[in-house]
């Protein structure tokens, strides 16, 4: 019980450390734990899990996307240089990729690669592309899940062109989608043809898990 | 009720007040384009065009107002940046102007009398006000000093900076907040009513208050205060509920709701103080029938109507190109039906 109430506190406080943007305090309560946890249990039990608390806070207006960036972004660095152990074990998953497709707005994209790193998964970043050149280089790259972000609705409707596209060259990865047109219009992910949607870039850490174990 | 003008009916729903309907502002941008059978980029470089493309957008769908927004990448063109046209959707602002601190110290903003981008505004509003009646309020825009550094700098580095070097992003918002009043004051000088203050930066989707308190919260009060006219606050589909006493301060006299929050809820909080805009969903409304259209304008009526200190408005201030016209024509005949004070349907439906 008192082992429990401890991690609970633990992950508290590195919960409250991140809202507030805090990277030594983070830093310390990871070398406070290193002793206790493996690399890939801080990952999946620490790091993730206080990810899907900001996401699910931020849409439910509680926290700001400012804190779900930066937080982001700090786990994502942890995870990088503190506990390069824990992306070995992902070391033979299929190939996932993200991009923002003919859209000048990157910050999504951003949050969600932050996210899928902080979670130990390997993602190739296309960066801004259009829809050519991503057809192209996900069937060229054998990419099995895609990430698209966008925040502009023509590029949302966009990635309809890309799943024919795909399908046309016989190239059929999961698509996930994300950004601001899906969050106000909850169907048009299934209009544009994906696989699911992200709310939250935190979300894409359970759906890109869903897919890989789905397809194990 | 006699007909009113529309400049009476959007004074007296801020008067919190009801007038003869419900004022409906369909922000439209892009339409006019489609409309006059030209490119948006087209469109936008020429005056006459978005005048003209403004008076029969109005015409058309009976909206109460004239809307100068070009598109919001303008600003930052004016100061130097890249903007990216798109045939489908808004200009986008390209790549940050602005990448290493030191570049602010230098940071000159640009003379509104001297650009030729402002100038092709302001002489569109200049073409609004002589070809309509004085009755019909045109409404400026400007990008709040807090918001416009999205564009300046790119959004990660802006929010990275807030954090990390936030009296560098402090002497921004300083240069930025001269910049503003001087537009906003130019385009009141050349004949628009009103100014739309876009600042979705404040929303509380983007920051948390403690940092709009920090760094948006005095700057807009006083900005809002050298305005020589009238102010509504825009954070474009953010949510703001918590903002609402904060933004009253700010002596704006409305403010807009995303569809994320509680549209009764907030006008319980602001009713006889600062009146509403919104909060039609824009994304949604694209593939929207004849019926949900009336349905969305009737929700949204009978959620702010009663009382008055309601504009009827989509919730982003900007319609999505792909909203069609038969659409737009459904909400507007929706307003004219069911937005007719009083509002008697209202309680009768409850």
């Amino acid at each position: 019980m008192t082992a429990e109430r401890d991690i609970g506190a633990q992950h508290n406080a590195f919960l409250e450390a991140l809202l507030a943007i805090d990277r030594l305090e983070v830093r310390r309560l990871l070398e406070e734990l290193v002793t206790e946890m493996s690399p890939v249990m801080m990952v999946e039990q620490l790091i993730v899990p206080a990810l899907e608390v900001i996401g699910e806070r931020w849409e439910q207006g509680d926290v700001s996307l400012a804190q779900v960036y930066m937080s982001g972004r700090i786990c994502e660095e942890i995870v990088d240089t503190l506990l390069p152990a824990a992306n070995v074990q992902q070391q033979r998953q299929p190939v996932i990729a993200i991009a923002v497709l003919e859209d000048y707005h990157m910050l999504g994209k951003r949050m969600v690669y932050a996210t899928l790193r902080s979670g130990g998964f390997v993602v190739s970043d296309y960066g801004r592309i259009d829809t050519d050149n991503l057809v192209a280089r996900v069937v060229r790259e054998r990419v099995a899940i895609l990430l698209i972000s966008v925040l502009m609705l023509p590029s949302a409707l966009q990635v309809k062109a890309v799943r024919q596209r795909l399908d046309a060259a016989g190239w059929r990865p999961k698509i996930i989608v994300g950004g601001a047109p899906f969050r106000f219009d909850r169907q048009l992910w299934q209009e544009v043809g994906a696989d699911a949607m992200g709310s939250t870039a935190s979300d894409s850490v359970a759906l890109v898990t869903s897919f890989l174990e789905a397809s194990a | 009720m006699t007909a009113m003008t529309s400049l009476e009916r959007v004074l007296t729903t801020l008067g919190h007040q009801e007038p003869d309907r419900v004022p409906l502002f369909l922000l439209v941008t892009m339409h006019g384009a489609r409309e006059l059978g030209l490119s948006l980029r087209d469109y936008f470089a020429h005056a006459e065009y978005v005048a003209e493309g403004q008076l029969r957008m109005a015409r058309k769908y009976q909206s109460d107002c004239l809307y100068a927004l070009f598109y919001a990448a303008l600003e930052v063109e004016a100061w130097g940046g890249e903007v990216i046209f798109s045939d489908d959707g808004p200009a986008n602002a390209g790549e940050p102007m602005i990448r290493k601190p030191e570049e602010i110290r230098t940071l000159k903003a640009p003379a509104v009398e001297s650009s030729p981008v402002l100038g092709r505004v302001l002489e569109a509003i200049r073409q609004m006000r002589a070809r309509s009646e004085e009755a019909m309020p045109i409404i400026g825009v400007v990008i709040a000093p807090f918001s416009l550094p999205v564009m300046q700098l790119g959004f990660e580095q802006y929010l990275t900076w807030m954090y990390e070097q936030p009296e560098v992003v402090k002497h921004l918002l300083q240069i930025n907040a001269e910049f503003s009043v001087a537009w906003a004051n130019a385009q009141l000088d050349a004949g628009a009513t009103a100014i739309c203050y876009f600042d979705p930066v404040a929303s509380t989707t983007v920051v948390a208050r403690e940092q709009y308190l920090d760094f948006d919260h005095r700057l807009s009060k006083d900005v809002i205060a050298r305005i020589k006219g009238p102010v509504a606050t825009h954070v474009a589909s953010g949510r703001c509920m918590p903002l609402l006493d904060d933004f009253a301060q700010t002596g704006t006299l409305a403010v807009a709701v995303s569809i994320e929050e509680d549209l009764a809820l907030m006008k319980q909080k602001v009713a006889g103080r600062v009146s509403l805009l919104g909060n039609l969903n824009g994304i949604e409304m694209r593939r929207w029938t004849e019926v949900e259209a009336e349905v969305a304008v009737k929700a949204a009526l009978a959620a702010a109507g009663p009382g008055g200190g309601f504009i009827l408005a989509d919730n982003h201030g900007e319609i999505p190109f792909q909203v069609p016209e038969t659409t737009l024509l459904a909400i507007s005949e929706a307003v004219q039906r069911w937005g007719r004070y009083p509002l008697d349907w209202v309680s009768n439906e409850r």
